[in-house]
């Protein structure tokens, strides 16, 4: 399931619907990112989301459908807020649940690392009444492209 | 053709949208790019380095030798950083 919203969400409400009623479920793995200051405590005013409405939910729902065809998960669930957030605000939630833990925690792994670099969005930071957009960050590439192999590790054994 | 700016690029094109009228020869995201940066001086300080612009086609991901059309959504952008 994808959402993307000006509101907060209840993490609680959010993970305990993913596995309601889910009786094959005996994992759920969650990732939440939050709005972080930046690097002298009390700089960060707030950080304004920008987004791409429309092919967002696009790129996410498709973030989804890979996961979901690439380990054996029962649901995912990937919440992105926009706007203007405050430090300490949640942006995003991600979550798996499967029969099994390794594939709920690769998948949330996965799904973030692929956001990171996938998600049409982008951070303008309000730092001492100036207003600066967030660089892309290398790291952040090199994360994802970890999660780039030709052919599952399961197939490449045979 | 529906055009869209988002994050910088957008503050350097000074709009968030236009609809445009290339001609018949810019068939591709990088024809396209090099047709927009002499439509103003904004357009051209926006597109002044291609190498760190992204570029969707109808929402999704397209490279500079993608096709472009009259009827297509292109939306240029930066390297996003969400999450």
């Amino acid at each position: 399931m994808i959402k993307v919203q000006a509101e907060d969400f209840d993490v609680g409400a959010e993970l305990a619907a993913l596995s309601q009623g889910r009786g094959e479920v005996g994992a759920v793995a969650s990732f939440i990112g939050l709005v972080r200051d930046v690097a002298d405590p009390g700089d960060l005013s707030a950080m304004i989301l920008e987004h791409y409405p429309g092919m967002t939910e696009r790129q996410l729902a498709g973030l989804e459908a890979q996961a979901l065809e690439r380990w054996p998960l029962d649901r995912v669930l990937i919440i992105h807020r926009h706007g203007r957030l405050l430090p300490g605000e949640r942006i995003v939630l991600c979550a798996a649940s499967s029969p099994h833990r390794e594939a709920a925690f690769e998948a949330c792994a996965f799904l973030m690392d692929w956001l990171k670099t996938k998600a049409p969005f982008w951070k303008l930071e309000e730092v001492g009444g100036q207003a600066n957009w967030v660089a892309a960050k290398q790291d952040d590439e090199d994360a994802a492209a970890r999660w780039q192999t030709d052919t599952p590790e399961t197939e490449k054994s045979e | 053709m529906k055009l869209l700016y988002f994050a910088w690029l957008r503050d350097r094109v000074g709009m968030a949208e236009e609809t445009l009228h290339p001609p018949g020869d810019v068939a591709t995201v990088g024809q396209l790019i090099s047709w927009l940066r002499e439509q103003s001086s904004g357009h051209a300080v926006a597109f002044a380095d291609p190498a760190i612009v992204r570029c969707a086609v109808n929402q999704d991901y397209a490279k500079i030798d993608a096709a472009v059309g009259p009827d297509d959504e292109v939306a240029f952008f930066p390297p996003v950083t969400g999450g």
